[in-house]
Formats: structure tokens, sequence, C-alpha cells
């Protein structure tokens, strides 16, 4: 019998994340694709000092209000919550928004450290992370900020610079469906990060909108295999 | 005060240079603006950082589906032919070389083509995004943007001070007042607003612009 992997609530599946643990989070900016739901309840959880690994830091549920009528959560509560003592992504905040993001104002009163990371470099240091590869080298970084302090390398002619791996001890994903063994597929540019970040957790925790049995997902269209899956909760869209 | 072209305008020039056939990125902002401007005749496919090619227009309130959003975080249609992939996948493609065009924002563009585009003093905090990617990946990097800042700072400089993307990476500049190429002589000044001469041009350009033989009014 394989174990369950079914849990009944996100609260029940965000226990245990504990204090200091580096997490991944899927998604791209503030909604589609985002696993809202784990991360709600992650904040409820309360594990502090975390290291968030994320394409953006979201913009919080004061300043979402100006993008759309009522306002919306995101990435920005566990900032709201000072959860977070480390974010590592390619767009900790939005330049075209006022510096009123959790994320901003907590790095500005210097409660919080950011590691800026361009969005390729990200999605590929968590895929090296992920497949056992102990780094890369590539061109996007040259001659600027994000070259400091790395190893260089000239390849037929062409500079380099080398970027390390990136694990996870949790990731927090969303996808579209899981069967109850834990194969996913997603729904549109939903997709986004959550594939690449569900392979490099110690524990990979997922939303979906439908759970199914084994033997209903085609095997032919599964993105995410079952064997990165840990923890899975339904939350009917 | 001499009139200046729209963001509008600048769009539809810049949509001009998509060759049929064409894969073209639109990064953050007035570049987007370009997907509504596709010359008649000419099939384009916009790749989206997020995952995706080939993908429609922006979509109406009733077509809104927030999980089909280009990488402004921007609701849009699909279209038949379109395809999903993941983020790794998506810039396996931009560094690979696949993407023909990106079409970016700047807030400098120094004579030499570096890009400065996503830091500015006083926002510590904010990041790249693709851009860097995009622009040390892709065939083609066009920059649409102001010529000058609000405070009438010239952004195309001789040297970038804000912090670059990517170094020696435009290849063409679309702004309000003029269509500048990056050659390896200088830049180059291709065409020009309608009522502007190269001097005027030239007072609020820091960089040496290089009036071309056949100069002439923007064309669109």
């Amino acid at each position: 019998m394989p174990v369950n992997k079914v849990f009944k609530s996100c609260d029940e599946a965000v226990a245990g994340i504990f204090d200091g643990a580096t997490i991944m989070v899927g998604g791209f900016g503030s909604y589609g694709g985002l696993p809202i739901n784990l991360i709600v309840a992650l904040s409820r959880q309360g594990a502090k000092d975390l290291t968030v690994i994320a394409n953006m830091g979201g913009v919080g549920f004061e300043l979402s209000k100006r993008i759309k009528p009522g306002g919306y959560q995101d990435l920005g509560v566990l900032f709201e919550h000072g959860q977070v003592k480390k974010f590592i992504g390619s767009v900790p905040a939005l330049g075209g928004m006022p510096p009123d993001s959790p994320l901003e104002r907590m790095y500005n009163e210097g409660r919080v450290e950011i590691e800026v990371v361009p969005q390729g470099t990200l999605a590929e240091r968590i895929r090296c992370g992920a497949g056992g590869l102990g780094g890369f080298y590539t061109p996007v970084g040259v001659g600027t900020v994000v070259a400091k302090g790395k190893e260089k390398k000239v390849i037929d002619g062409k500079e380099y610079i080398l970027e390390m791996p990136l694990t996870a001890d949790f990731a927090l994903i969303k996808a579209h469906k899981a069967d109850t063994l834990g194969n996913l597929v997603y729904r549109r540019t939903a997709r986004c990060f959550n594939p690449v970040m569900a392979t490099a957790a110690a524990t990979t925790i997922v939303e979906v909108d439908d759970l199914v049995e084994v033997g209903q997902l085609d095997p032919e269209i599964v993105v995410t295999p079952h064997v990165y899956v840990h923890r899975i909760v339904e939350v009917k869209q | 005060m001499k009139a200046r072209l729209d963001e509008q305008t600048i769009a539809l020039r810049a949509a001009r240079e998509f060759a049929d056939g064409s894969v073209v990125n639109l990064g953050y902002g007035m570049p987007g603006l370009c997907a509504d401007f596709i010359p008649e005749g000419r099939a384009v496919f916009f790749q989206s950082e997020n995952g995706m090619l080939g993908y429609g227009n922006l979509a109406s309130d009733a077509e809104k589906d927030y999980e089909m959003i280009n990488a402004s975080d921007q609701p849009v249609t699909p279209l038949p032919g379109m395809c999903f992939f993941d983020s790794a996948a998506a810039f396996d493609m931009i560094r690979g070389g696949h993407i023909d065009v990106v079409v970016l924002g700047a807030y400098q563009v120094s004579e030499k083509g570096d890009l400065a585009n996503w830091g500015r003093p006083g926002r510590p905090a904010t990041g790249m995004g693709g851009g860097m990617d995009l622009a040390a990946g892709a065939k083609k990097v066009i920059v649409t943007m102001l010529h000058t800042t609000k405070t009438g700072e010239p952004r195309i400089v001789k040297k970038c001070t804000y912090p670059l993307t990517a170094a020696r990476c435009v290849t063409l500049v679309i702004t309000d007042l003029a269509v500048i190429e990056v050659t390896g002589k200088g830049l180059v000044l291709k065409e020009i607003a309608p009522g502007w001469t190269v001097p005027e041009v030239q007072a609020l350009t820091e960089a040496r612009l290089i009036p071309a033989s056949d100069l002439k009014e923007i064309e669109l």
C-alpha cells in the first residue's frame, strides 16, 4: 500500500513546517498559479525565520486594493506577519508600484534580507538542485551586479558566470488536478514555477482544484510525476 | 512645447519591426501595447516567460481568466496553436536563442547599447524579473521609452549610471522623438518625430547621434 498523501485541510498539510525552514512557493506574480490557500495556512501556522524562494515578493493585501477592488491575498501576508528572514527571487518588489509592499517596507527597515536573482537563473538553479547538479555557467548577468563575487569562465570566447543550485525543505505548489498518488497536471499559465519547484524540495505540498482516483489522469499528460509529491489538499474553486 | 509621439504611437512603430512568423516577447509596461499593433498580414507568435507561446490580445472583462496571464500579470486570450510550458522551459527558449525580438522598457540606454531597465535610486528592493535573461538571449533587443525623464534629463547617455541589465545588447531604440540604431560606429539617428530637427533631438540626448544619410520622419 502506498502511503496516504491526501490531507483534509491546508492547515493540516502545512503542519510541521518548522522555524528556520527554507520554503519554495510556486506561482509567478500575485495570482495565477500561486498556492494561496497553503500560503494563508502557513501564515496561520506561524513558522518564523523562514527563507522563502519565490519569483515575486507579492504586493500585500493593502497595496493589492489599488490593483483590484477589495484586494487579494498573496505572498505578502508572510512578510506582514514577520515570518520571513530572507527572500530569494527575481522581483522582490515591483518598481511600477509604490514602495509599500510588506517585503519592501521590511527590507527598508532592515528586517529582511533579499537575494535578487534573474528569473531564468532562478528557474535553472532550482532545476539544478532538483536534479542533483552542482551548478551551471550562464551568460545572464555578466557585466552586472549579479556577477559580483561569482566565478567567471570563458567558453568558446563567450563570458559566463557560475550559478549555484537551490533546494528547499518544503515546496508549496498549486496544480489543477492530482490523482491520489500525487501525479499532477496544471492549467494554462498557472504552471509557471510550480513544476520546477515541486521537484526540488524534501517535502512538496500541493493544493489542487480537483483530486481524482488513480487511473483517471492520462499518463501522457502528467507533468509532475508522483514521486515528487508528498502532501495533497483539494481546494475546490 | 512641440508635440511628441504618444505611447501608442511608439508601440505602433516598434511593432513594425516584427517580421512575419517571428517569435516576440513583450516586456513590462509600454512594450505590452505592441500586441495591439501587429502589421496586417503578418503572423507573430508572442512568447511570455511565465510559460506560453502564441497567445492573443488582452482579455475583455468577460474573458478574464487569472490562470491565463502574460508576464505583466494581465489576462490575455488563447489562440489556436498556442502552448504552455514551465518557467525553466520558458527560459531555455529565451537563453537558447529562440526569441527573435524582445521589446523592453528602459531607464537608460548607453551609446554602446548597454541597457539599464530594472533598478533605480531609492528603490533597492526592486528586481530585474526576466529582463536580464531576455536582454542576453533574444536575437534582437528593441527598447521603447520616452526620450527624456520627467525632469528633462536625457535617457540616452554616454554611460549608464543606473544598474545594468546587460551590456551591449540593444539593437534599436524607439522613443517619442526618434528611432535610433545601435551600430559599431555609434548611435545612428534613422528617423525623427514630425516637426523636430536633428539639433533639437541631439540637445535632449547625452550620447552623440550620427544622422543617417537617409534620415526621415518616423514612418508609421
